[in-house]
């Protein structure tokens, strides 16, 4: 008796981790609620241009994508090194952006209809040519609220 | 040996903590955090009977931005370094001392401010083919900071604050003030792709 009490008054006593579950499920719920996931993976490679006067992208469930870009090392063999387009998973031609705008534009409830986005992700090396063919199959889709996706930065380097 | 079973026995709590750990750490990787931005911008409606109807706007309302494949500026026919854009876009804009070959103003109605002289300006994007996106992007920019510029100018004049921090209708009064129209025209195929 007399020994564990000297024990007891030498040592730290001992913290208790019983709420340590509690504290890592906090976190836990806080990254879930949080995360994004990426619903796409990119076939192409993607760095976008930087620019000062960037907007947030409001809704996300209002914003549909199209990228542009050259595709990956691993799929040089069979695409070739021109920029692409991608619309969700797969390679598509200019062609296929109005079923894809049309299909997109169904998902939406018909009041968020008129709000839709279409964010433009786009290498910076990627020439103008394809992506006015881009644009223009997206006025003739009358899908006419874009938006550049860009890096946000302070300064650009000129 | 049948009743023994039916007892259920307590499940060690111990190891949740490992378990939520294991999930905590999915998330951690899985989670992107980063909110896409981007420059917002909208496009005319698609009309292809109308192709030419946009020539008579007068040649001084008219700011003529050209970028060519490689990437070079040529701004109202003088070549232009990309440094020197916004403040003479600015000055397009707002043409402070009402130059013969800077735009006209019409005077309008506006709440907060009375009558003003809105100026009658179009900025007029033109690119090849062949330039790269970073240029057009820059550009861009430069233009659409050009408009920023001015209107967070005339919001401290007038009201003492920023542009961004101005309740929706003012911020409206000041962007009928300076309306932002950039025309983006149909790109011209001279480089080659």
């Amino acid at each position: 008796m007399a020994k564990f009490q000297r024990k007891g008054k030498g040592g730290m006593p001992q913290v208790s981790t019983a709420s340590l579950p509690d504290i890592v499920f906090m976190l836990l719920f806080f990254f879930m609620v949080s995360t994004v996931m990426r619903e796409t993976t990119l076939k192409i490679e993607q760095h976008l241009p930087g620019a000062t006067e960037v907007k947030k992208l409001e809704k996300k469930s209002l914003v549909s994508f199209i990228n542009i870009g050259k595709p990956r090392k691993e799929f040089q063999s069979f695409y070739g090194t021109e920029p692409r387009i991608q619309l969700n998973d797969a390679f598509a031609k200019v062609e296929d952006i109005r079923d894809y705008i049309t299909a997109e534009r169904e998902k939406l409830d018909e009041k968020e209809q008129p709000l839709m986005t279409v964010s433009l992700k786009v290498d910076d090396k990627t020439k103008m040519g394809i992506v006015v063919d881009v644009k223009q199959e997206l006025r003739k889709a009358s899908a006419l609220k874009i938006n550049y996706s860009t890096r946000k930065v302070e300064a650009i380097d000129k | 040996m049948a009743r023994k079973s039916r007892e259920t026995p307590e499940i060690n709590g111990g190891s949740m903590a490992d378990i939520a750990f294991l999930l905590l750490i999915f998330f951690l990787v899985a989670t992107t955090m980063d909110i896409d931005t981007g420059l917002a911008r909208k496009l005319p409606p698609y009309n292809p009977d109308q192709e030419n109807s946009d020539d008579k706007v007068k040649e001084r309302n008219i700011y003529v931005v050209l970028i060519n494949q490689y990437d070079q500026l040529l701004v109202e026919g003088k070549e232009m370094d990309i440094r020197r854009l916004r403040a003479e876009t600015k000055e397009f804009i707002v043409n402070p001392q009402d130059k013969e070959d800077l735009p006209e103003k019409t005077a309008k109605e506006l709440p907060f401010f009375g009558e003003v002289q809105v100026s009658k300006g179009i900025v007029s994007l033109q690119n090849d083919l062949g330039t790269s996106y970073g240029m057009y992007i820059k550009v861009q920019n430069e233009l659409i900071a050009a408009y920023n510029e001015v209107r967070d100018e005339v919001a401290m004049q007038k009201f003492g604050k920023h542009f961004d921090n101005l309740p929706e209708d003012k911020q409206d009064a000041i962007k009928d003030y300076y309306p932002q129209v950039i025309s983006e025209a149909e790109p011209k195929n001279i480089g080659g792709k």
